[in-house]
């Protein structure tokens, strides 16, 4: 199981990494694409959009079945990576590179939502 | 405890991740559904299809008896060898399962019913015979046989390549047609929408079958593909499409039911009486995003649902299967709620590939 050590990750299995600009890049991890098999369809939040920590805010879809995204904190989305909309199977081959979005946390927002690698890891076996 | 087939232990080895189906532990995939879809569509693929359930009626009245029970008529069957798809229906015309019927000899016969109603068929399959004349046919569910689906444009070259004489009756099958090879029974069919075999053969059996076709090329396929793969070709799947509150003519299968002759099947009186509201169309997304099964569809004509929906691999657009008031055509313009978007779809024939082409296309002519 792939869980790379420099990243933040939720319960629902996103992973998360800090920018220098503070804002939250977000991604699934290795164990949710491979729960989810071969993905085909990616809905990705709009530029702007707001949600609270924990509010789906985009869709990954497999041949097998749909399953939401969830902000990791509150914020705004600053960013969205298209390259994952039109290639979905990329998330398959590279999670960790393929981010689906940044979200800039709202002022004040808490990151509560958020372990560290060893924390999911834990997670991720007491799910199997 | 979920039931195992004989070759759980092979499908671990081959890679597969299982998942529960009908109280069984199957395969889903191993390792990629989506290549293992192109492989049938392509090459070839090999499905372990162990869990669905072999009933053998055999006896001086078993013609008279499934000719009764069953919606098509096995009086079609002129020779053993030969088969047919069939519905099961309940008095009120809904669909109990939907079955393989093959003639094995003169009056014996083999079912392959679904796994999820091996139980309640044998009960019915039962008091039917028991209602059949005297002597009452022998009704056997056969548990000590597997059933191994070969699939694919190749499946013959690959079939020979694994099996070598064993093969050779097989594939000079035509297609429905059965034939005995040892202690094998094989028929020309499928749920693929491609040329094919399912293979009926001894437990102890099945294990070397299974390692020869993967040493012969042939791709091991899971629940996953076979998914895509009949939703590609057009075939209902049962519990999903239909189930006892649907008739046949509500789901696309009134092909099926076998009218010809006044017979007085168990549902018929139903049937003739019934005006369906429904019928089952093929739906098309025009619009990025996927439909799923049980998901409204909003027509002109009152709404209707999705019975079956998800990613076409061939097509590479999301299709599905409508039940949908008769009014609705081919060439409508309908709706499907997919979570908080409205998804566009056009109305087509519901079958959408056969033997690797997109029949979207020739289903958009008049």
């Amino acid at each position: 199981m792939n869980i790379p050590s420099e990243l933040k990750y939720t319960d629902t299995h996103e992973w998360t990494r800090t920018e220098p600009d503070g804002s939250l890049t977000v991604g699934i991890t290795d164990h949710a694409q491979e729960l989810l098999g071969d993905l085909v369809f990616i809905e990705l939040p709009k530029i702007g959009a707001t949600f609270a920590a924990g509010q789906e805010c985009a869709v990954v879809e497999s041949v097998k079945a749909a399953s939401d995204v969830y902000a990791p904190v509150a914020g705004t989305v600053a960013a969205v990576n298209e390259a994952v909309a039109s290639k979905p199977e990329i998330v398959n081959t590279a999670p960790y590179d393929q981010w689906l979005f940044r979200i800039a946390p709202a002022q004040g927002a808490e990151a509560s939502r958020l372990v560290d690698a060893a924390a999911y890891r834990a997670l991720v076996e007491a799910e199997s | 405890m979920p039931h195992r087939t004989p070759l759980y232990d092979l499908h671990l080895a081959a890679g597969a991740r299982m998942t529960p189906f009908a109280g069984w532990d199957m395969p889903l995939h191993y390792g990629s559904q989506l290549e293992e879809h192109h492989a049938v569509r392509r090459d070839a693929g090999v499905f372990d299809v162990s869990h669905m359930s072999c009933v053998d009626v055999s006896g001086p009245n078993a013609t008279a008896m499934l000719r009764a029970a069953l919606a098509n008529d096995v009086a079609r069957l002129s020779e053993p060898g030969t088969a047919l798809y069939t519905c099961m229906l309940n008095e009120a015309g809904g669909i109990v399962d939907d079955l393989i019927v093959t003639r094995t000899g003169d009056e014996a016969y083999r079912v392959v019913c679904n796994a999820g109603c091996a139980a309640k068929d044998l009960a019915w399959i039962e008091a039917a015979a028991a209602r059949a004349g005297s002597p009452a046919p022998r009704v056997t569910a056969r548990r000590d046989v597997c059933l191994l689906a070969v699939q694919g444009p190749r499946a013959a070259d690959r079939l020979v390549r694994a099996a070598g004489d064993a093969a050779s009756p097989i594939v000079a099958l035509a297609p429905f047609r059965a034939a005995r090879a040892g202690r094998w029974l094989a028929t020309r069919t499928g749920y693929t929408g491609e040329d094919g075999f399912e293979i009926a053969l001894p437990v102890e059996e099945a294990a070397p079958l299974w390692r020869a076709l993967l040493s012969a090329g042939v791709r091991p396929a899971g629940l996953g593909a076979r998914d895509t793969l009949r939703l590609e070709a057009g075939l209902p799947l049962y519990g999903q499409d239909m189930d006892e509150t649907v008739t046949p003519v509500e789901c696309g299968l009134d092909w099926t039911v076998d009218r010809r002759v006044e017979r007085n099947f168990v549902g018929r009186r139903a049937l003739d009486a019934r005006v369906p509201r429904f019928r089952r169309v093929g739906l098309v997304a025009l619009d990025p995003g996927i439909m799923r099964a049980h998901l409204v569809v909003e027509t002109a004509r009152g709404p209707g649902e999705t019975t079956s929906g998800g990613f076409s691999p061939t097509l590479q657009k999301s299709i599905g299967f409508g039940r949908v008031p008769v009014r609705v055509a081919v060439g409508d313009v309908v709706h499907v709620l997919v979570r908080d978007r409205r998804l566009t779809t056009t109305v087509t024939a519901a079958r959408f590939v056969r033997h690797g082409k997109s029949l979207l296309q020739e289903n958009a002519a008049p």
